[in-house]
């Protein structure tokens, strides 16, 4: 189970939750049982194809998957997933 | 048995190796850590380039901040070559074991017709109002000049801009600009902490300037009263050593990076929601850019604004210090800023967290190939990059005409 820190502006398609323990191997997999979990959340997440939406940035420990190997990115048990939109307030 | 000045003298000088300014100008950079240790008034008259002062009053408790390795080579001189003698001795005392005294002070070093550095001199009143920096070696009077010779860039003079402007006004950052085209409103109040209630219905442009002005008076506010857009963000950010983004708009965002970026200037970067917050500098080519980061805006519903959404007071609060902290930074050359890292902020837990960031050596403004495009005088066209990228610049950016470095 990896743990899969929701941004504020997401968490009421989650119940409110600040993070979920999800299983998966990879940020396909985490994502995917997320979304199946909190169906509400895909068309947040995910374009048409599946792949990830470019303004929602993903970071396992810290580092942007997009520099690692996008949804195919390896995820570990206790890894930390961070899901982050940029924010528009000022 | 008493002794006499003479014989401490005398026994200095068997004790402590000396050099001549010959000598000490002839030292490759790096080699020798220079120590002026004559008072401030003598050093203000003119001092070695290159070297720190501490007087001989101090010399035990701060030549540590200035020569931190005691096998290191230092190098002291005085006005005449007789105080930086004792000075030595008393770095001997402290274990220094590489420590020699320059023959004939700074008189002989003149007198060999050798250059000179002469510091800015701060007024008696501006010694008094930034003498708590002045303490501190890594800013002291020279940093404190280079503060007050500064221009900052404040997008915006709300929740994120109130803190800084305020903090970088009484740090003496000589030059404040702000652009906002608000009117201040009285639900700015909880958090926009510049301006005062009897000012509602103004333009915030004027009221940052009265706060600003009434904390330091010798703070040169600039008012650029009008909206950031792709017409007119080069010509208003232009000679600015450091820009703060405070704005609560993603079209904003993107038009101020891709023309900083251009014009080669950090922007100190902060948003706010809620109760969290997100803050990094870009400095442009050393780290990312706001494109690289955040290639595309999400849609509104993903993203709004302290208006619609609610924010804390203080998490503006508390990132707008941060920024000022960043851009204080970037003046003065002192270090890490956040550049290549994000930082977030959890009020709720008081957590911050950082996240690694990277430059997209695909990005349509700041990669390599973007940069050459333009240098030749093709920026690269919407069309060329793809048209997911938002808000494409039409100036300094994607599908310009005329590149700002062709033109400088």
């Amino acid at each position: 189970m990896s743990t899969v820190f929701i941004p504020s502006v997401l968490r009421a398609n989650v119940g409110g939750a600040k993070s979920l323990e999800l299983p998966g191997a990879s940020i396909r997999a985490v994502v995917g049982e997320l979304v199946a979990q909190h169906p509400s959340l895909g068309g947040q997440l995910l374009t048409e194809d599946g792949d990830l939406n470019r303004f929602v940035n993903v970071y396992v420990n810290g580092q942007d998957v997009r520099y690692l190997a996008g949804l195919d990115t390896p995820v570990a048990a206790s890894d930390e997933v961070r899901l982050l939109p940029a924010m528009a307030g000022g | 048995m008493p002794k006499s000045y003479a014989d401490l003298l005398r026994e200095a000088r068997s004790q402590i190796r000396e050099v001549t300014p010959q000598e000490v100008e002839a030292l490759p950079p790096g080699a020798a850590t220079v120590v002026d240790v004559r008072e401030a008034s003598e050093w203000e008259q003119g001092h070695l380039p290159g070297a720190a002062h501490v007087s001989k009053s101090y010399i035990e408790q701060q030549i540590e901040a200035v020569a931190p390795d005691r096998d290191a080579q230092v190098i002291l001189y005085c006005a005449g070559g007789v105080r930086s003698l004792f000075a030595a001795q008393t770095l001997n005392e402290m274990g220094y074991t590489n420590v020699a005294s320059m023959s004939g002070g700074f008189q002989a070093w003149k007198g060999a017709g050798l250059h000179f550095d002469t510091p800015i001199v701060l007024t008696a009143e501006q010694k008094q109002r930034y003498s708590r920096h002045l303490l501190i070696p890594e800013v002291g009077s020279a940093g404190q000049a280079k503060l007050l010779g500064s221009r900052a860039l404040l997008i915006g003079a709300g929740g994120l801009g109130s803190p800084a402007a305020l903090y970088l006004a009484a740090a003496g950052v000589g030059t404040i600009g702000i652009v906002d085209f608000d009117i201040v409103d009285v639900s700015n109040l909880q958090r926009q902490i510049i301006h005062t209630t009897d000012r509602v219905g103004e333009r915030k442009v004027e009221s940052a300037k009265r706060t600003i002005n009434a904390l330091n008076p010798e703070i040169n506010v600039v008012a650029h009263e009008e909206m950031l857009v792709a017409a007119n963000v080069e010509r208003i950010i232009a000679g600015y050593d450091v820009i703060l983004d405070g704005t609560d708009t993603f079209e904003t965002r993107y038009i101020l990076n891709d023309a900083a970026v251009a014009a080669g200037i950090p922007v100190v970067h902060a948003s706010v929601f809620r109760f969290e917050g997100q803050l990094t500098t870009f400095v442009p080519f050393e780290g990312p850019c706001y494109r690289c980061l955040y290639p595309t805006p999400p849609p509104p519903e993903l993203a709004p604004g302290c208006s619609v959404a609610g924010v804390l007071g203080v998490v503006p609060g508390i990132l707008g210090l941060l920024q000022a902290n960043e851009a204080l930074k970037v003046l003065l050359g002192i270090g890490h800023t956040l550049a290549g890292r994000l930082l977030l902020f959890d009020a709720l837990e008081t957590e911050f967290t950082e996240l690694k960031l990277r430059r997209d050596p695909e990005c349509p403004v700041c990669s390599d190939k973007a940069v050459a495009a333009r240098k030749a005088g093709h920026p690269l066209t919407v069309d060329s990059v793809g048209n997911d990228v938002p808000f494409a610049m039409t100036m300094t950016g994607l599908a310009g005409t005329v590149s700002p470095e062709a033109r400088a």
